[in-house]
């Protein structure tokens, strides 16, 4: 009785976190498909730009009252921005450590794995070192407002904000993989390395410009989750691993299926987290994430970036 | 030679029907995505032959390898196996490792050895597959445990032995020299205990005098009743060890018979850009 | 089908040129013994090929960033004071000089000639294996009076960091290697087991730990085969389906498990009472004929206790690892196609190996669950990671590398623990295992045979990797 009078609000609780998943997933799926390699560090790349964009945010709010219209707009874009920034070149520090060294020496897979991972617990305990071990909230950039109704679904202005961005990030990209001379290169690194780099490709530069692409993207996405969810230093693990299983749900290596996973996976938890218990939800969504690799690794799309786009 | 290799149980000449199958394929169809890889291929080897299977680069010989291994799963055909003594088996849809158990061995055309193990211990890998000991067995030292150990060594010694190895038994395998790899790779198949050897390309990239060591060493196998199939490029090592030869080209049986009926056969002529059938192919770079 | 132009070569694709494996070639054959453990690592030697200029700037890099990480805390409200305090400050200098010197060190040795020995040294990786290896018992024994002395020569703050820090991950670590080290199979969720052996104590031993619980309490003694039993069944029962994946989803696969069983622990209040913990359990006891010896809060017996087990689970280790097993996980590491071809059943292999896994890490669940509370926060992802850690570290596939790795980073813990916060020692761990992964792979006390993996791999030999193959862009 409670899940069908909650169904709608509860899908637009799961799209939101879906949307968020989705943008995630991206900087996972990305550099799968140009290295064939789990960046496990992305989730702090994540954390790292939401520090960014919420710093710079709170830093250009002015004092009093939550601001509205443009005002708004603009501290939301600002937060946007820096913390695509901010993810970026957390992105880069990240490729130039944890990654070039290794490929320099023809390092096996798992190695890599094991100094991102390193790289991982470097970076979000520094940066509680730095920021305070603390939950740190986001002051409202905006008024907060139910914007309409679906059936019995109250959508929010943060909804909006969320799901709106996160869904212009994603046909950006979209269009930046399929349409673009730069995606042009990643779809030919991601499908042959060696061939597109006898083409003419600089497959060197090609790496770092992904990762700072899936850097950009997580940074923005770390400033949006802010928006809802407090932001701390080891914010970054949890819906960092989610979004991983959200990329090899929708098939690792495949843009669009990262999209799809996001939502799917935003969506199960959303209602499993209903029906079992709202303690449950991260259960949920990491028995999704053993049982995806377990039965269909190749995830629902299926893998590869050089076809996918 | 002193050394004797015995099979799962020693051939005996004498009593082996000259119809006495161990290999028989047949209609093996195997595609990926849209390339026919292997089209309709039939084949028989009796037991105790030395079959060797040739045709130019992409001809399919060795997919035709991984379809007998399991490492492949061809759409169509069907592959029995008759071990010594034993009831004829289907080979299609089993493990590499089932397909080892039953005997059958195979070298790689790429060789491929465990680069940091000793040459000993690359052969002991391979005998050790019909050991039994266990964790606990190990851990205690149990009698069985010391007893296989020691038979291990012993085996495998002999085997080095056996493939002209004997000085090499502590080195590291990735420090031998290309042939002697070869060689090893051939020591640890046998490790297994085979009646039936699938040796790829085993004369590839070796020099002439590494080749007459090679023929000679496969000559030596099939004289202890192993059945040995084999791919090859160098048509003269073919010519002079193989007592059937079949031709492969695009996938399809195209010739078959003796090394001298084979060589005169107009299709393999042609298969061969009309060079004489003597003439030796460039070695290929894989056609897996 | 491969059908790349260029010039075919007859070792296939598969394998490297000629030209990085002169080993190959015929000629004088290298008989010289493996190099030493001693010298830099092939990492180094990247890092000795590169420009001055860059190094340089690595150098200097790298001292602004611990000039960071050691310097004052910031907070969320002040968020860059913490920096600003670090590097604007006239500590930075000691740091940039520091770096310096190492560049010009790095310079002076490579001037040297240094680079060419150590050039030389990487391309004969290989040789013959001394079979004699002298002065290995004295060494084991040596080791072993120093581990039975040690507690006698330290404070009991440091006794209890010796049990419960070091005693338990060097345990741990010891289970580990067998997963990583033997099998290479990177288990990030291997402290799942040690969860499931110290929940299983608390329903066994005590009526009161936990809500649910079993009708007859026993001895934690009693309960040590049981642990051990339900933990390789859950490694076989997690194993056995997921064992089969490719190696990086595989460790993403055992982090999700270790999660599910953290958040279980933390969210089932009515069976593990949830995230206040489990009190209760007994000290272990013995009560055979006319000995009766009761352990209590006191570590020094506790410490005899695990370094019994230690030297147990290191003898038998060895002899395994000196066994078909141990041979056929190194075959499998290798080259797991050949390994397959030569009739070694690697999925029943690998299971094998994470069932042994995880019932060490059972079994030292139940003795970390007899010696003192425990909570689902001793259960975290980052113990898993710490013995990973420990693992990689020491040097992988080394049985005593691991107690080596364990002693020194839980000792360097127990150490820096009042003059660094102990959250910050994450920071380092951190960087402990980028440097390890960038400039010496095969841990601090490799064992040889990972050793020659590691050269040959680097080398470009095929099929040499023990954590699975290079990506296509290694280059």
């Amino acid at each position: 009785m409670g899940f069908v009078h909650q169904f709608w609000q509860l899908t637009v609780d799961g799209l939101e976190i879906g949307a968020l998943y989705a943008v995630i997933a991206l900087g996972y799926t990305l550099v799968y498909g140009v290295l064939q390699l789990i960046n496990f560090a992305h989730s702090e790349v994540f954390m790292l730009g939401a520090f960014g964009g919420l710093f710079a945010a709170r830093g250009l709010l002015p004092a009093g009252d939550t601001p509205g219209g443009l005002a708004s707009v603009g501290l939301v874009l600002a937060g946007l921005g820096v913390g695509a920034l901010a993810g970026g070149a957390a992105a880069f520090a990240l490729e130039r450590t944890a990654y070039r060294p290794l490929r320099r020496r023809g390092a096996p897979r798992l190695a890599y794995l094991i100094s991102a991972i390193g790289a991982s617990y470097f970076a979000f305990n520094l940066a509680g070192k730095e920021f305070g071990r603390q939950n740190v909230p986001l002051p409202p950039l905006f008024h907060n407002g139910v914007v309409f109704h679906i059936f019995s679904a109250q959508v929010t202005t943060q909804n909006l904000v969320t799901v709106g961005v996160a869904v212009l990030m994603l046909i950006l990209l979209d269009r930046l993989v399929s349409a673009t001379r730069l995606g042009q290169g990643i779809r030919a690194v991601a499908q042959d390395a060696d061939t597109a780099s006898l083409m003419g490709v600089n497959v060197e530069r090609i790496i770092v410009l992904t990762f700072i692409i899936g850097g950009l993207l997580a940074g923005a996405g770390g400033f949006l989750y802010t928006i809802t969810f407090n932001a701390s230093y080891n914010m970054g693990f949890v819906p960092g691993l989610k979004a991983f299983t959200a990329a090899v749900l929708g098939g690792i290596g495949n843009v669009r299926g990262a999209v799809v996973g996001g939502l799917v996976l935003g969506l199960v938890e959303s209602y499993g987290g209903y029906v079992i218990s709202a303690s449950y939800k991260d259960v949920i969504a990491f028995l999704v994430l053993v049982v995806i690799l377990m039965f269909r690794p190749s995830g629902l799309l299926g893998e590869r970036l050089g076809r996918a786009a | 030679m002193t050394t004797t290799l015995d099979g799962p149980s020693p051939a005996d000449p004498a009593g082996s029907a000259p119809d006495d199958i161990t290999l028989h394929v047949s209609d093996l169809t195997l595609r990926f995505g849209g390339v026919t890889s292997l089209d309709g291929v039939s084949l028989r080897q009796r037991r105790g032959e030395i079959l060797a299977v040739i045709g130019p680069n992409g001809a399919g010989k060795t997919s035709l390898f991984n379809c007998l291994t399991g490492a492949y799963r061809p759409q169509e055909g069907t592959v029995r196996y008759t071990g010594v003594g034993r009831k004829p088996v289907e080979l299609l849809g089993r493990k590499p490792h089932v397909v080892t158990g039953l005997g059958i061995a195979r070298t790689f055309q790429n060789i491929r050895l465990f680069p940091a193990l000793t040459a000993l211990e690359n052969v002991q890998v391979g005998v050790e597959v019909r050991h039994k000991t266990g964790p606990f067995g190990a851990i205690l030292g149990l009698p069985r445990a010391r007893r296989e150990e020691r038979e291990s060594v012993a085996r495998s010694v002999e085997l080095l032995d056996f493939v002209g190895l004997r000085h090499r038994v502590d080195d590291i395998a990735s420090s031998l020299p290309y042939g002697e790899q070869r060689r090893l790779e051939i020591a640890r198949a046998l490790g297994t205990n085979p009646s039936l050897l699938l040796l790829d390309e085993p004369a590839a990239g070796t020099n002439p005098a590494e080749k007459l060591d090679l023929t000679a060493l496969i000559r030596r196998i099939a004289g202890t009743g192993i059945s040995v199939l084999l791919i090859e490029h160098d048509m003269r090592l073919v010519m002079s060890v193989a007592s059937s030869v079949v031709v492969l080209n695009f996938g399809r049986v195209i010739a078959s018979g003796t090394p001298a009926e084979v060589q005169r056969d107009p299709a393999v002529i042609e298969a061969y850009l009309g060079s004489d059938g003597a003439a030796i192919p460039k070695p290929t770079e894989g056609e897996s | 089908m491969t059908t790349s132009g260029t010039t075919p070569s007859p070792e296939g694709t598969e394998l490297t040129e000629p030209s990085v494996t002169p080993q190959r070639a015929p000629g004088p054959r290298r008989h010289r013994a493996v190099p030493a453990a001693t010298g830099p690592g092939p990492g180094l030697l990247e890092l000795l090929r590169s420009s001055p200029v860059h190094q340089l700037g690595a150098c200097l890099a790298v001292s602004v960033v611990l000039a960071v990480m050691t310097g004052p805390d910031g907070d969320s409200d002040h968020p860059f004071h913490g920096i600003a305090k670090s590097v604007l400050a006239p500590r930075i200098f000691i740091f940039l000089a520091i770096g310096l010197a190492f560049w010009a060190l790095v310079q002076v040795s490579s001037r040297l000639g240094a680079v060419k020995q150590v050039a030389g040294e990487r391309l004969a990786p290989v040789g013959r294996v001394l079979e004699t290896r002298p002065g290995r018992l004295g060494g084991n024994a040596t080791l072993l009076a120093v581990a039975i002395l040690a507690p006698q020569l330290v404070s009991s703050a440091a006794q209890q960091s010796l049990v419960n820090d070091i005693g338990i991950y060097a345990l741990l670590a010891l289970g580990l290697n067998v997963v990583v080290g033997y099998a290479g199979l990177l288990d990030l969720g291997y402290i799942a087991f040690f969860a499931i052996g110290a929940y299983v104590t608390g329903y066994f031993t005590t009526k009161t730990g936990m809500p649910w619980h079993s009708p007859v309490v026993f001895n934690p003694f009693f309960v040590l085969p049981i642990a051990l039993l339900v933990a390789a069944l859950a490694g076989v029962i997690l194993g056995g389906p997921t064992l089969r994946l490719r190696g990086d989803y595989l460790a993403i696969v055992t982090l999700g498990f270790g999660e599910i069983v953290q958040l279980l622990a933390n969210n089932a209040q009515g069976i593990t009472n949830g995230p206040r913990g489990v009190f209760g359990v007994p000290n272990p006891s013995v009560n055979v004929g006319p000995v009766h010896y009761q352990w209590s809060l006191d570590p020094k017996p506790y410490y005899y206790l695990l370094l019994g087990f230690i030297v147990l689970v290191i003898f038998a280790f060895g002899r395994i690892e000196r066994s078909r097993i141990g041979r056929a996980w190194a075959a499998i590491r290798e080259d797991e196609i050949a390994a397959e071809a030569s009739g070694v059943p690697t999925l029943r292999l690998k299971l094998l190996a994470f069932a042994i896994g995880a019932s060490v890490s059972g079994f030292a669940g139940v003795l970390y669950a007899s010696e003192q509370f425990f909570s689902p926060q001793s259960f975290s992802f980052q113990a898993s990671i710490l013995v990973l850690v420990v693992v990689i570290f020491g040097g992988m596939g080394s049985r005593i590398g691991v107690v080596v790795g364990a002693v020194v980073l839980q000792g360097l813990a127990f150490y820096l623990r009042d003059k660094v916060p102990p959250a910050d020692r994450y920071i380092y761990f951190g960087a402990v295992v980028i440097a390890m992964m960038i400039f010496r792979p095969q841990g601090l006390v490799p064992s040889r045979r990972r050793r020659r993996e590691i050269q040959l791999a680097e080398a470009g030999i095929h099929g040499a990797d023990p954590l699975g193959a290079a990506p296509d862009h290694a280059a």
